[in-house]
């Protein structure tokens, strides 16, 4: 897929309507996020009941990219367990450091696996993974709950 | 001479699907004599320059310093021995920051004045020196089209003041700085003026003498020389009273086990072996835009940055940075489109082949006193043409609808 095309069919939804940007009351955990060459900044927040993220949301700016990608992640983790979640996690960058290019195993990422042509985009990169970075910390971190 | 002569001599150029090589104050491209001038040193003059007793190490030095010479009579330096080469203008600014301490007293209740608009490398090593030495680091702001006021000078610039640092022309408004009233002011209190001539000397004639500045540093891969070589100017008396910051061989006069005495200026300052073939491709450079005649790449320049801006203005949300006097951009035109980030129409240009910069370009000082995180700038140089301006302006003014709005 050429770049125009990937943010025509996908990007540019998530990037201007976005189901997951918003303020959270009281989350479990708020981590922040930066690339700080590029300038994306985030704030992920989320939720956690019995090991299960019940809610996530972000907050921040930067390019359609990063800002897209989050919320695809949101989208895909939410529901699922800390376990579950980080093994999402790895898929995805599994996938954007060109390791992992099977359709087949990608398909548990839904709209996220159309970031694929990023793994062939070396200057989007970081910002493809920052939320996938930011949650991996998030969840790698010894919370109750 | 005209633009189509002006290109040939470049490679990029000469393929059939050259790319819109628009990001000219990161690097130039290189002319073939350039090039070519590289291989002849190390082809057929190459041995260690500075220490060998042999014809051929004499030649070697001999072409190292004749361009030294070149460089001096490029920019008015009256002596060739006021060239200090360096791999490009951070490294002569660290070295003067590294240096000047034991040349000028810095100290608490002192100030460092630079101008906001400053890259990194302009304004970090000056960061350290006011963090070391205790004095204050001072700010001269612009107005928002770039421009620094008398009033500015007048007020940052004290009896406090004990060296100014700015840059000739701005990477990011690609304005000229008021350098001349700088340095009066600076001198008027005995400070020291550095001027970081980066994004100058490939576009304007520089007279490093009639400017009166004590210091200049510019990088030789942004006036179409090779990278790794660079840079600074400065007045004999400073250079003599300045302590060299890097050590060791071809910079020395005499050396027991527990003392050195220095080599005279320049070579106190170039320790090592030294990047004689980079030399010679930035002496090359040097006549090759003298041959070329800063007229012809004036107006070339600004013909095209008037039509650019003039085609860029009509464009749907965009907002350009800077003077609205194409002749006040250097090449140089930053901008933003309204909801896109640099970096999405950074890579939308990129689809089509166009080259620009996104980003922060090492100012983000800057970015913050324009109240923006970052932005996209074109830069051109006179080798460039109409028909890429036309492509280019074509390509962005598709970006909004590529993002969705
Ligand atoms: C104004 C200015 N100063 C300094 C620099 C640093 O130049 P270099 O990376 O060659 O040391 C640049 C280049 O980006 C510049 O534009």
């Amino acid at each position: 897929m050429e770049l125009k095309d990937l943010y025509r069919e996908i990007v540019n939804d998530h990037n201007i309507n976005p189901v997951h940007k918003y303020e959270m009351d009281m989350p479990d955990i708020v981590l922040r996020g930066v690339n700080p060459s590029c300038g994306d900044d985030i704030n992920l927040m989320v939720k956690i009941k019995d090991g299960i993220i019940t809610e996530a949301s972000y907050m921040g700016c930067g390019c359609a990219i990063s800002q897209a990608s989050v919320d695809m992640m949101l989208d895909n983790v939410t529901g699922l367990t800390k376990e579950e979640a980080l093994a999402r996690a790895d898929i995805f960058l599994g996938m954007i450091e060109g390791k992992i290019i099977d359709d087949k195993e990608l398909e548990v990422l839904d709209d996220a696996m159309y970031l694929k042509e990023i793994s062939h985009m070396p200057a989007r990169v970081k910002c493809a993974v920052l939320g996938w970075r930011t949650l991996k910390k998030i969840l790698s971190e010894d919370i109750p709950g | 001479m005209n633009t189509m002569d002006f290109r040939k001599d470049f490679a990029l150029f000469r393929s059939s699907n050259a790319p819109v090589y628009f990001d000219n104050s990161a690097t130039t491209q290189r002319p073939d004599c350039v090039i070519e001038a590289v291989a002849d040193f190390y082809r057929n003059s190459n041995a260690n320059p500075l220490r060998g007793l042999y014809d051929l190490a004499l030649k070697a030095t001999e072409k190292y310093e004749d361009a030294r010479k070149t460089v001096a009579s490029f920019i008015g330096a009256k002596n060739p021995s006021q060239i200090v080469f360096t791999r490009n203008t951070t490294e002569s600014l660290n070295l003067v920051s590294e240096s000047i301490s034991s040349a000028v007293k810095i100290g608490e209740g002192d100030d460092i004045v630079v101008t906001v608009s400053e890259h990194h490398s302009n304004l970090l090593p000056w960061q350290r020196l006011a963090k070391r030495t205790g004095a204050k680091l001072v700010f001269m702001e612009p107005d928002m089209t770039g421009l620094i006021s008398d009033e500015e000078i007048r007020s940052k610039i004290t009896e406090r003041t004990k060296l100014v640092a700015a840059a000739h022309v701005s990477n990011v408004w690609g304005r000229v700085n008021p350098i001349e009233k700088i340095i009066k002011r600076a001198h008027s209190f005995g400070a020291v003026a550095v001027i970081d001539g980066a994004q100058a000397v490939a576009h304007m004639k520089v007279d490093v003498s009639s400017l009166d500045c004590d210091l200049y540093a510019f990088s030789g891969h942004k006036m179409l020389a090779p990278m790794g070589i660079g840079v600074l100017y400065g007045k004999a008396e400073l250079l003599e009273r300045m302590e060299p910051f890097m050590l060791g061989g071809e910079m020395i006069e005499y050396v027991t086990r527990e003392d050195a005495t220095y080599a005279e200026v320049p070579h106190k300052f170039e320790a090592g072996t030294v990047n004689a073939g980079g030399a010679a491709g930035l002496a090359r450079a040097c006549a090759y835009i003298s041959d070329t005649g800063f007229d012809f790449i004036r107006t070339q320049e600004t013909e095209l940055t008037s039509y650019l801006i003039g085609k860029m203005n009509s464009i749907r949300g965009i907002e350009l940075y800077g003077s609205k006097d194409p002749d006040e951009h250097n090449g140089i035109i930053s901008f933003n489109i309204k909801d896109c980030h640099p970096h999405d129409v950074a890579s939308i240009l990129n689809e089509d082949g166009i080259c620009v910069r996104a980003g922060h370009h090492c100012a983000q000082p800057l970015m913050q006193f324009m109240g923006i995180g970052s932005c996209v700038r074109a830069s051109v140089y006179a080798y460039n043409t109409l028909e890429e301006a036309d492509r280019f302006v074509k390509c962005l003014k598709n970006v909004r609808k590529v993002l969705g709005y």
